[in-house]
């Protein structure tokens, strides 16, 4: 139930997005969620892929550095008030988020979050006894 | 190790006292041998007054002027030269990076002495008729490849004439060759091994057992890294063009300084600022003479290298006076905000680290009134990249460790791997933009 979020370490100079974009391209990666945070130097790219681990190997042989990350993904119901109930059964238990993004799926109305957090077997606990629907890694890479 | 061996015993076991004479008697035929072959040197000499018989004891050699890098430009191409084109049997020159280059000409005496030297150095680093060694210094005006190749070829080594660049061959003749012996700078030995990881090949398929490496200074940090990286054991060697080129002093086994070879040079050390001869064992810039050159003689030239000389008996056996690796250079030396810098401290700073990659790069600039200093860095481990905290934290690991070496506040970047400039010759670390408008 863990997914595998790669951790990419960009530079800030152009086409260096565009470098790491082509190489996934060209090894026939989908990227399925993005999320970059940045500062003045260099930035984190963070990505949900359909193949993490083929994405780690290129990545790697292009000497890019990378990591490869464990992460949580939850569905929730696409209307107001769907996020903050899925929060508060973490913040319950003391569960801080390290960070997260979301992403809608156009199919229905469902949306996914990657959620960072410091334990995440404590994590998927709290979710489960809360009853928010966790993803599994078949479901996020097939989307 | 193996049994120490001693190439020249004669020369290189001599008493303290027997080598101090022989220096003498040599310095007092040589300041002859200038004022009578050199017009600049019978121009100098004749204003402060030296001539051969008042030098009476070797601390006398104070009087003599200093020799420097522009009297050698300025004398372009063979304005210093002591003897006539006939008696002349090669050539080399700077690479004049800045100005012109400088000239330097050995006469048939002078290329078997550098070959002896070249041969007591190398020996003394382990070499033997055992041993294949590979060349990777470029080969041409410089005096680094030929020194070191005909000083080789003395003590029966086989010699690959490599050059440097196109590295993927010189690994292919590596594997093929068993070369055993490697001949490079620090930084391209170090690029080479990163070159060897990548190429596919497993490693036992490369025999390297010694890296006479020099050129270049390499702190005992990037020494170690060099060594893990090819599982050889890397000796340093000194000599600079002007004077000869490699085989003034170089690394024994016990690696604890570079044995001058004296019975050829006496070295001194000065403070660059005030010009005053330092004792004995105090560090300053290294001021050589060569004491038997007969092409291109040379008085107290100022080498602009920081290091300190030790008279200590080694080890090894061997008598001679040791001096330390290189600090740095007088004129590498960076002023920042008052603060002295030499590249080395930093590089000493960073290479322990296991983050990072080996290369990095300095950045000075000015702003406003305050100089800043940039140091740029290659982020190698992945498992940082999970939290920003741990990216600050190894920013800031770097940070406090130059606070502590160099008692500055640096900016350290954080680079992707391979995007800092890698070379193949010497290494040009510095960016000084503070002359840039």
């Amino acid at each position: 139930m863990i997914i595998k979020q790669l951790s990419i370490f960009v530079e800030n100079k152009a086409g260096r997005m565009a470098e790491v974009t082509q190489i996934l391209a060209s090894n026939n990666i989908d990227i399925r969620a993005l999320s970059i945070a940045d500062t003045t130097d260099y930035g984190i790219l963070r990505l949900i892929v359909n193949n993490p681990q083929k994405a780690l190997d290129a990545l790697k042989t292009a000497s890019i550095t990378v990591t490869l990350t464990g992460v949580i993904a939850i569905a929730i119901p696409d209307h107001p008030g769907g996020l903050a109930r899925a929060i508060k059964v973490l913040s319950d238990r003391q569960i801080s988020i390290e960070y997260m993004y979301a992403f809608l799926n156009p199919n229905n109305a469902t949306a996914f979050v990657i959620l960072r957090v410091e334990d995440n077997e404590k994590a998927l606990q709290a979710l489960q006894d809360g009853n928010i629907r966790i993803m599994k890694e078949s479901e996020i890479y097939e989307i | 190790m193996s049994k120490i061996a001693i190439w020249d015993r004669n020369a290189e076991t001599m008493r303290r006292a027997d080598i101090r004479a022989l220096q003498l008697e040599r310095l007092k035929h040589l300041v002859g041998y200038c004022i009578n072959n050199v017009p600049f040197y019978y121009e100098r000499l004749t204003k402060a007054g030296v001539t051969a018989e008042k030098i009476k004891t070797l601390s006398d050699v104070q009087y003599i002027p200093f020799t420097t890098k522009d009297d050698l430009r300025d004398h372009y191409p063979f304005g210093l030269f002591a003897v006539p084109m006939q008696k002349i049997a090669r050539i080399h020159a700077s690479s004049g990076t800045t100005g012109k280059p400088t000239v330097v000409g050995y006469t048939k005496n002078d290329l078997e002495n550098w070959a002896q030297m070249v041969a007591r150095i190398t020996t003394a680093a382990g070499a033997d008729d055992h041993t294949i060694v590979q060349i990777a210094f470029g080969y041409g005006m410089f005096t680094g490849a030929l020194g070191l190749h005909y000083g080789l070829e003395k003590i029966g080594a086989a010699v690959v004439p490599c050059s440097s660049g196109n590295t993927e061959k010189q690994l292919m003749f590596m594997r093929d060759f068993k070369t055993n012996a490697l001949v490079a700078t620090p930084s391209y030995a170090l690029y080479m091994a990163e070159c060897a990881k990548e190429s596919g090949y497993p490693m036992e398929q490369y025999h390297l057992r010694l890296g006479l490496l020099g050129s270049e200074g390499c702190t005992p940090e990037m020494r170690d890294r060099i060594e893990q990286g090819w599982g050889m054991f890397v000796t340093d060697n000194y000599g600079l063009s002007e004077v000869c080129g490699p085989g003034m002093s170089g690394e024994c086994q016990l690696r604890c300084g570079l044995h001058i070879n004296e019975d050829h040079f006496l070295c001194e050390t000065i403070n660059p600022q005030t010009l005053e001869v330092l004792p004995v064992g105090e560090t300053g810039e290294l001021v050589v003479t060569t004491l038997t050159k007969e092409a291109i003689p040379l008085l107290r030239y100022r080498t602009k290298d920081i290091t300190k000389i030790t008279e200590e008996p080694c080890a090894c056996g061997r008598t001679t006076a040791r001096m330390d690796k290189i600090k740095g250079r007088s004129d590498d030396m960076l002023k920042i905000r008052g603060v002295n810098v030499f590249p080395s401290q930093v590089e000493s700073a960073l290479v322990g680290m296991q983050k990072i990659g080996p290369h990095y790069q300095l950045i000075v600039r000015r702003e406003g009134f305050a100089d800043t200093l940039e140091v740029k860095v290659e982020l190698v481990d992945g498992s940082v990249l999970e939290k920003f905290a741990e990216l600050e934290a190894v920013q800031n690991e770097i940070k406090n460790r130059l606070r502590t070496v160099l008692g500055l506040s640096v900016k350290v970047t954080l680079a992707e791997p391979k995007s800092l400039e890698r070379f193949t010759g010497k290494a040009r670390r510095v960016i000084d933009l503070r002359n840039e408008h």
